[in-house]
């Protein structure tokens, strides 16, 4: 019977933040902020969460690629295919691995950063006090910051992406020997815009919506105490990369399974 | 009740900038007022006291529209702010002012952004002119020197100050003060009590200060209204106050650390609980 209940309550909770955090998206998705006063905000946010992001994403893209090179090229060197190095890099970055590994970067880089800040905005009564200047909260804060993370990962992604083809090119053509030409010429065969390039950036946009939101939501819902933004730090970074892990399955089943 | 009575009555209802009528709030099972009912005259400084945990802050919640009461009214300048549209509501909001307990200062912005950020989200002054009112709150609370500094640079009193001049900035008719006293050096204490009577004096707000902070609060309210056990346990000026029958009044105003607030959280016998194993 105890059990029962708690099951029941805990249901219930979870239903409950459902309902709050989709309250609080169609809150921000629908007060758009004025040209004049959003813009200058949403540039500012831009900054904070895309344009600071770049290092770890160029830098973690640059590795990958070369580790990705170096691995698939011991393998098809083996068939005597090490030709198709290019495509195997291109296609394994651009429908998965661009778009998963960038959104867990961003969970932990800039999803991390947002649900402290919102948290640490909520603990000190900066949301209420804005409340009180006849200010919607949701409108101020949390709208520029979803549409800057919402914008900013697939433009991270496609760098991410960009980037790990140039490192698997310094492993494989510039180190290993692979045929410069063939490199480039088989990718450029191999990958379709629609099908590869296009799906990974759909899915790019899908992951932006559940970390943003999800970061968003745990900072504008904690318990405004340290502890509490502490676990709603931690919480954001854990939901948000098994949400994307859990939305790159469907997505890839859908996209690719036909 | 003769037409003079019956005027007079008239006379202090239209007096009232607050009124709570009846006003019963729980948080969960707890029960934090019950047909509470009290009325914030206009003009003056109204304080209202009461001992930790009895609900001041969220009355000022209430009279803000943060939160609703269960039931009851809350009248702010005879319109209910329970029954209010969100856009009636924000309206409201832009005549009334809370400077919080921990100032609220946006801390990625200077004081002096602080300061222009409800005239630029609010008004459509130039920036010149933003800049003069800027400058003049800052003037009254004493801190043009420090208007580029951030939050982070300022001592409590002074973010509390700055956050004040934040408050004024739109010229609101009602500020709300929550435990403005809290953790103030005896100087900064002093500023503040300075700046609170002569702000509600010159720009002829009315002011309500929440706070357990007696003798200071006392030293300038006309008007006290002290809360516990779920509603107005006595209202009236600061001399009424200090000569209320009430024992619990008395307790409170006083600092008795023994009375009707007892000393000790209710507990099992003390000998039982030093005797038995494995008890708390």
């Amino acid at each position: 019977m105890d059990f029962l209940q708690k099951l029941g309550h805990k249901t219930l909770s979870r239903f409950a933040a459902l309902g709050r955090s989709t309250r609080m998206l169609i809150g921000a998705l629908v007060n758009i902020p004025n040209p004049r006063k959003g813009t200058p905000l949403l540039i500012r946010q831009l900054y904070m969460i895309g344009h600071q992001s770049l290092l770890i994403i160029m830098v973690s893209g640059l590795f990958i690629g070369m580790v990705l090179a170096l691995q698939g090229y011991t393998v098809l060197v083996g068939y005597g295919a090490e030709d198709s190095l290019g495509p195997l890099v291109a296609l394994s970055l651009l429908r998965e691995l661009g778009p998963v590994v960038t959104a867990l970067l961003f969970a932990g880089r800039a999803g991390s950063a947002l649900t402290a800040e919102i948290g640490l905005m909520k603990a000190t009564e900066q949301l209420s006090s804005l409340e009180m200047m006849a200010i919607d909260p949701l409108k101020r804060v949390i709208a520029p910051r979803f549409w800057a993370g919402f914008i900013s990962m697939p433009i991270l992604a496609l760098i991410f992406s960009a980037v790990a083809i140039l490192g698997a090119h310094l492993v494989g053509v510039d180190w290993l020997g692979v045929d410069s030409g063939s490199f480039w010429s088989i990718m450029q065969a191999q990958v379709s815009f629609e099908k590869d390039i296009l799906n990974g950036i759909i899915k790019s946009f899908v992951f932006a919506l559940v970390v943003t939101w999800i970061a968003l939501y745990k900072g504008y819902d904690c318990i405004p105490t340290s502890e509490g933004i502490s676990k709603a730090t931690t919480e954001t970074v854990v939901h948000s990369s098994l949400a994307v892990l859990g939305f790159d399955f469907l997505l890839t089943a859908v996209m690719f399974s036909g | 009740m003769t037409i003079l009575a019956e005027l007079d009555v008239e006379s202090d209802l239209s007096q009232a900038i607050v009124e709570i009528k009846d006003v019963t709030f729980s948080r969960g099972e707890k029960t934090i007022y019950k047909n509470m009912s009290f009325s914030v005259p206009k003009g003056k400084i109204t304080a209202i006291m009461g001992p930790s945990g009895i609900g001041k802050t969220t009355m000022l919640r209430l009279i803000g529209g943060q939160l609703k009461p269960d039931s009851g009214d809350i009248l702010f300048e005879g319109a209910s702010i329970p029954s209010m549209t969100r856009s009636a509501l924000y309206d409201a909001r832009k005549n009334m002012s809370m400077l919080f307990q921990s100032g609220a200062l946006f801390t990625d912005m200077s004081v002096f952004d602080n300061v222009a950020f409800p005239l630029r989200e609010h008004t459509k002054l130039s920036e010149e002119l933003i800049r003069l009112v800027v400058l003049m709150k800052l003037q009254a609370v004493g801190l043009r020197g420090a208007s580029e500094l951030m939050p982070s640079e300022l001592s409590g009193g002074m973010a509390r100050r700055a956050a004040l001049a934040r408050a004024i900035a739109l010229d609101p008719e009602l500020i709300m003060y929550d435990e403005p006293f809290a953790g103030q050096d005896p100087i900064s204490m002093g500023v503040l009590v300075k700046l609170i009577k002569s702000l509600n004096e010159v720009l002829g707000l009315s002011s309500l200060i929440v706070t357990h902070d007696v003798t200071e609060v006392l030293s300038i309210a006309e008007h006290v209204v002290i809360i516990a056990e779920q509603g107005v346990i006595g209202s009236g000026t600061a001399e009424e106050m200090l000569a209320h029958s009430s024992p619990l009044v008395q307790q409170f105003l006083q600092g008795l650390s023994d009375g009707p607030v007892p000393f000790h959280q209710p507990a099992s016998p003390y000998e039982d609980a030093l005797l038995t194993q494995g008890a708390r």
